[in-house]
């Protein structure tokens, strides 16, 4: 059995010209990883500046593009601080534990392809079919969530190891937000599985390429799963990377920046770099889910490169609209995540699973539609009565002194 | 490259599970219990057991143990431990003793046994077929042979949460339960007095 999955490159014999093109894939992974980053860290800053009516970089190449390297190269040859009540080996560990995670997330995104006219996305390289994704396992989409619950561990240890206080607050802030929202991640990820039928991330896209309704409105899983499981995801992956309106975990105001306040030097530039990063990945695996990864029409030229032009379009999109919420939204109270995370996103993408669920058990088993949706909706709304009567009950307790 | 993969899992295993014991600091342990079930995901994508594997990542590695690390950081049990003094008395010996007692089992299987243990071929739990991802067939399974067990786990598991939550909302004019005296003074230090002016 073929352990990496769906790729035919890796399905015939292993010779030497495959192994070049995965290393050839990983090499190009990884540099599209971290120039991304240093754009994406340019852009934000680009960004945010012009939203706050200011310049922002303008000095180290045209339009200020290489700040992000030259600001690299200043934290490259700062000193590199071990506090003195830190937890050396620990301390160490950290950063790496942060990096190696958000670089390994990438491997799974479809970047590229032509997924037009009922292609399947596949190119050829040195005569040999192949994906324009570095791995295809079976396991797709369910390696992205591992990683980033091993992601958490990073910014967890950080903040312990530092033998500081605020770091300590903040990582035990991080945890318990990073377990809450991966729950609501993982729902609304169950609901574009339930959806497509696969757990592969190609497969995801080779079920949203073409069009559906109308014949130009494109079939993607935004629709196909009824938006919510889209809007759930996009806030469920703020929280997640830690950004505005949910960074409480490095809230510089409370927290002097919290897990990294004691790191400096290249250490603290792979933070900031995992952090970015994420978020450049955060992004591309919502294009994937929900907006077609890769597929969209081929105009004219080579049909793979359209692919990965529409695949950077989407992503470019997603990306500024973080920016976006981050430099308009103001950050939510402690109480205010917590709620969010468990009274509101989590029953939401609950009951829209149950309700997806319904919708294609009625359509196999041909069952009336209209009653489905009905019956489905008392239920839905019962559900949310229930909800609603229980957290009323449990504030009113709260306010008598019945209970803590 | 199947046994290459195994011997350096297999390490990481042990030297996780040595850790866990023999780590003076909690913290330790538990990073040592993250490298343990890592390197069994491992073992299992070994096997061709993919969603096991990725499973143990997400459930073992990404909540349970984060959920066990950030106990011990609110409640600030991550001090150094002194591992002289034995909890229970007699307890290392009687743990050797039982792990000696398995060693010599389990060599006394395999020697008896012979050529009718040790195969090499794969067991009779192997994949059920060897087209189909293993996915599919877990799904599969679960939702048609063991749908009752599965519906009862899932009850059980909703009935340990309500309990766990009725539990720890405990009404208000019962007793206070008083805090341990060594959760109130695991504090820093107090800042030493600064010397007066003139006092020496």
């Amino acid at each position: 059995m073929n352990m990496l999955g769906g790729d035919p490159l890796l399905s015939g014999q292993i010779d030497l010209a495959v192994v070049l093109i995965v290393i050839l894939k990983v090499v190009c992974v990884f540099a599209f990883l971290l120039v991304a980053t240093m754009l994406m860290i340019w852009f934000e800053r680009k960004v945010v500046s012009d939203f706050q009516n200011r310049v922002g970089p303008n000095t180290a190449g045209p339009f200020g593009i290489l700040q992000t390297l030259a600001d690299g190269i200043k934290f490259f040859f700062k000193e590199d601080l071990i506090p003195d009540r830190a937890e050396r080996r620990v301390f160490i560990l950290a950063p790496l534990l942060t990096v190696v995670p958000a670089f390994l997330l990438f491997t799974i995104v479809p970047f590229g392809g032509d997924f037009s006219n009922g292609h399947d996305g596949s190119v050829e390289i040195f005569g040999r079919t192949t994906y324009l994704q570095l791995a295809d396992p079976a396991i797709g989409i369910l390696f992205a969530l591992a990683m980033s619950s091993i992601a958490v561990y990073g910014v967890m240890l950080a903040g312990w190891s530092s033998g500081s206080k605020y770091p300590l607050i903040g990582s035990v802030r991080a945890s318990a937000q990073m377990v809450s929202y991966e729950a609501a991640l993982g729902l609304s990820v169950c609901a574009v599985v339930l959806t497509t039928g696969t757990l592969s991330t190609h497969g995801i896209v080779m079920a949203q390429a073409g069009s559906g309704l109308g014949g130009f409105i494109p079939n993607w899983n935004l629709i196909a799963t009824g938006f919510v499981p889209f809007v759930v995801f996009l806030l469920a992956s703020q929280a997640e990377l830690n950004r505005p309106p949910f960074d409480l975990v490095e809230a510089e105001q409370e927290l002097v920046g919290s897990y990294h306040t004691e790191y400096s030097s290249i250490r603290f530039a792979l933070f900031f770099v995992a952090e970015f990063m994420n978020s450049v990945t955060m992004a591309a695996i919502i294009v994937t889910l929900f907006l077609g990864g890769p597929a969209g029409p081929a105009l004219l030229g080579p049909g793979w490169l359209w692919g990965v032009i529409w695949f950077l379009l989407k992503m470019t999109g997603f990306l500024f609209l973080f920016v976006w919420v981050r430099s308009t939204v103001p950050r939510v109270r402690y109480d205010q995540l917590m709620d969010l995370g468990w009274k509101v996103l989590i029953p939401l993408s609950l009951g829209w699973i149950l309700l997806l669920a319904t919708f294609w058990v009625a359509r196999d088993q041909n069952w009336n539609g209209f009653i489905t949706v009905a019956i489905g909706v008392v239920v839905g709304l019962t559900g949310y009565g229930l909800l609603k009567a229980a957290i009323a009950t449990s504030k009113a307790r709260r306010l008598e002194g019945v209970v803590d | 490259m199947e046994t290459a993969v195994f011997i350096v899992s297999a390490l990481i295993v042990l030297a996780g599970g040595l850790g866990v014991v023999a780590s003076r600091n909690p913290v330790h342990a538990a990073l040592s219990l993250i490298a343990t079930l890592f390197g069994i995901a491992v073992l299992f994508l070994n096997l061709g057991a993919e969603l096991l594997a990725v499973v143990q990542v997400i459930v073992y590695t990404g909540a349970i143990v984060v959920l066990i690390l950030f106990v011990m950081m609110l409640l600030g049990v991550d001090r150094e431990e002194d591992l002289d003094t034995e909890p229970l008395v007699g307890q290392r010996l009687l743990a050797g003793l039982v792990g000696l007692l398995f060693l010599g089992a389990m060599l006394a299987i395999i020697i008896i046994g012979k050529d009718a243990i040790v195969t090499g071929s794969r067991s009779v739990t192997g994949a059920l077929s060897p087209t189909v991802s293993n996915v599919t067939q877990i799904g599969t399974e679960l939702f048609t042979t063991y749908v009752f067990a599965l519906e009862v786990t899932a009850g059980l598991l909703t009935i340990a949460v309500v309990g766990a939550v009725v539990l720890s909302r405990r009404p208000r004019d019962l007793q206070p339960i008083p805090e341990p005296e060594s959760m109130t003074d695991t504090g820093d230090e107090p800042l030493t007095a600064i010397p007066e002016e003139g006092a020496h």
